[in-house]
């Protein structure tokens, strides 16, 4: 059994470094990055088969895909303290000569990334891709994706969602970050998208809903139970309802911190409530 | 002057397609992906032969861009077929981040580029294709000329690590390059030794160029014929050891004069050695429906567009 505080511990300091990372160069996107931290942490710290060190083709392992790339600042924080690259290069965020570019990218060759993203809406197409590779390697690992709500909107999506239930990518399972918030407000207000559950459902997918989606426990409950759910013909969905910026208070149930950094006043706050545990970089 | 045969008309999409089938057996990390033109893109033999590697993915570009740069992933090499204009500007943006940005190993192979797609008319006429492509930060671009061509540049890019874009076309033209060729990625071909003018082309037009450097020799104009088949990188050592002899240029393409292979030849001379240049190519236009002959002929470009642009360049030197 994993050790909850840990993973709980890590999480902390994981929020710090999206602060300190976005506050440092007065940009990046500490909302959804905030919101995902409890996901990131599970993922890398306890769901995913991964090997030591990084490996490109990444053959006998899991891999995982972020589509939603402008969550940056966790999924950097996240690999760095998996062991990707030193946690000091965290200093290098969106800066220039940096591996650790606004979003992602194999560009500079950062380990731990396989595909650029940002531009929204292509990861779901890429992991089918990386999962079908699997099954012709016969490779019985699985692969993670993550993708904004608001990112659905995106109509590459749609056409990914049909592709791998009609082919039955099975070893896939797609995860979309449910905050219910986008640039210019909630997605309901700037674009509704319905019953996503059903929606999912309808186009073949198997769908695993995870409620609380910052708590540590629920999500190994849920990515397990969606694990266990692969491999039966169907591609499996998880829908993990999370709360932007969650964490800080102030930047919690709203959009407004999308794309905001802190100012130096609201960096010492959200700092003060989230106390070091495993070091600053 | 060296004379060519036509050993027989055939389509480039068939040496595509001919090139794939051949890959199937010597290569297995080749895959191949289509978004529902498998008949028009000659994939069938493949189809047939490798059903397991074989990706139908409907009418979802954008996906199929998507899902090919996923598959390098892990050591496959697919090749992706569809129509010039949907494997270009409809999935810009896929080929930009997912491809070209990522640096994945994806052989994009284009059919029915440019106006001798014909009837279907402008909707599905790209000519702006190789200005798309080639602006892309570590493409590499291809349109080949004939039937073997195409096969041989099918079998040599599998062999090449990175993205690249093969363009090729939907009529049967003549065949007159070696059967038994070997496609050497970025060398432009010299087919024929001239003195008093360069004609560089590509694709379609380079059987044009053929015809037109015969009629211009029959009117004591000796013309030199380079065929550059790779548009990116760009053969400039070719061009500038030509140019050196005869001090000017045409350049024959079936594209936007804006983007193409002309453009890409006027940077190499400017920047080391300004020569009279004029443009075969389309004139910032799209295309219309008709027949492949009609709209070669009426967009000027065949033999006598290339003969006249020839004459012109010459009073310029």
């Amino acid at each position: 059994m994993p050790n909850i505080q840990q993973l709980e511990a890590l999480t902390t300091q994981v929020r710090r470094d999206i602060l300190r990372m976005v506050h440092k160069v007065n940009s990046g996107h500490p909302g959804g990055s905030l919101g995902c931290a409890e996901f990131f942490v599970s993922l890398y710290s306890e769901i995913m088969e991964t090997n030591d060190g990084f490996d490109m083709d990444g053959k006998g392992e899991d891999l995982f895909f972020l589509s939603n790339g402008h969550i940056s600042p966790v999924y950097y924080s996240v690999l760095a303290r998996s062991g990707y690259f030193p946690v000091d290069e965290l200093n290098t965020f969106r800066l220039i000569n940096s591996r650790l570019q606004g979003h992602p990218t194999t560009h500079e060759g950062l380990p731990g990334v396989r595909i650029a993203s940002g531009s929204l809406g292509q990861g779901m197409s890429v992991a089918i891709g990386a999962a079908e590779t699997k099954k012709l390697n016969k490779d019985k690992h699985l692969v993670y994706s993550l993708h904004g709500d608001g990112e659905l909107q995106e109509g590459q999506n749609w056409e990914a969602i049909m592709y791998a239930a009609g082919n039955k990518v099975d070893n896939l399972i797609a995860t979309i970050d449910l905050n219910g918030q986008q640039i210019d407000g909630s997605t309901d207000t700037v674009l509704p998208m319905g019953n996503l559950k059903a929606k999912f459902e309808a186009f073949g997918w198997t769908v695993v809903e995870i409620e609380q989606g910052n708590d540590i426990a629920s999500i190994l409950e849920g990515m397990s139970e969606a694990k266990s759910l692969s491999g039966k013909g169907k591609p499996v969905c998880v829908l993990l309802k999370t709360v932007m910026g969650n964490g800080v208070d102030f930047m919690m149930h709203t959009h407004a911190w999308h794309g905001k950094a802190p100012n130096d006043k609201q960096l010492e706050i959200g700092l003060a409530q989230n106390s070091e545990t495993l070091g600053d970089y | 002057m060296k004379t060519y045969t036509n050993t027989g008309n055939k389509d480039t999409r068939s040496g595509f397609g001919a090139g794939l089938t051949e890959l199937g057996k010597t290569n297995e990390n080749v895959v191949a992906l289509c978004a529902d033109l498998t008949g028009s893109l000659k994939m069938d033999e493949f189809k047939a032969n490798h059903p397991e590697r074989f990706f139908q993915v409907g009418i979802a570009e954008a996906n199929m861009m998507g899902i090919a740069a996923g598959m390098t992933i892990g050591g496959k090499i697919p090749f992706t077929g569809t129509f010039a204009n949907f494997s270009t500007g409809r999935v810009y943006d896929q080929i930009r981040q997912s491809i070209a940005y990522s640096h994945k190993n994806v052989k994009i192979c284009a059919s029915h580029a440019g106006v001798t797609l014909g009837e279907d008319g402008a909707t599905h006429q790209i000519l702006e294709d190789l200005g798309l492509m080639k602006m892309l930060p570590g493409m590499t671009v291809i349109n080949t000329c004939d039937f073997n061509q195409t096969k041989a540049a099918t079998l040599a890019i599998a062999k090449h690590h990175g993205p690249v874009y093969l363009r090729f076309g939907r009529p049967k033209v003549p065949n007159f390059t070696p059967e038994d060729q070997t496609f050497e990625i970025g060398k432009a071909l010299k087919l024929i030794e001239g003195s008093d003018v360069t004609i560089v082309a590509t694709g379609h037009l380079v059987w044009e160029a053929l015809e037109a450097a015969k009629a211009l020799n029959e009117e004591g104009i000796s013309a030199e014929v380079i065929n550059i088949h790779t548009i990116k990188p760009l053969d400039d050592q070719a061009i500038l050891d030509s140019v050196a002899k005869t001090g000017c240029i045409v350049t024959a393409e079936e594209h936007n004069y804006l983007g193409g292979l002309g453009e890409s030849v006027s940077r190499v001379l400017a920047k080391h050695k300004p020569t009279p240049q004029e443009f075969v190519a389309t004139n910032d236009t799209f295309g219309e429906s008709g027949t492949p002959a009609q709209l070669m002929d009426k967009y000027g470009l065949n033999s006598e567009a290339i003969q006249n642009a020839a004459k012109t360049v010459l009073q310029r030197k």
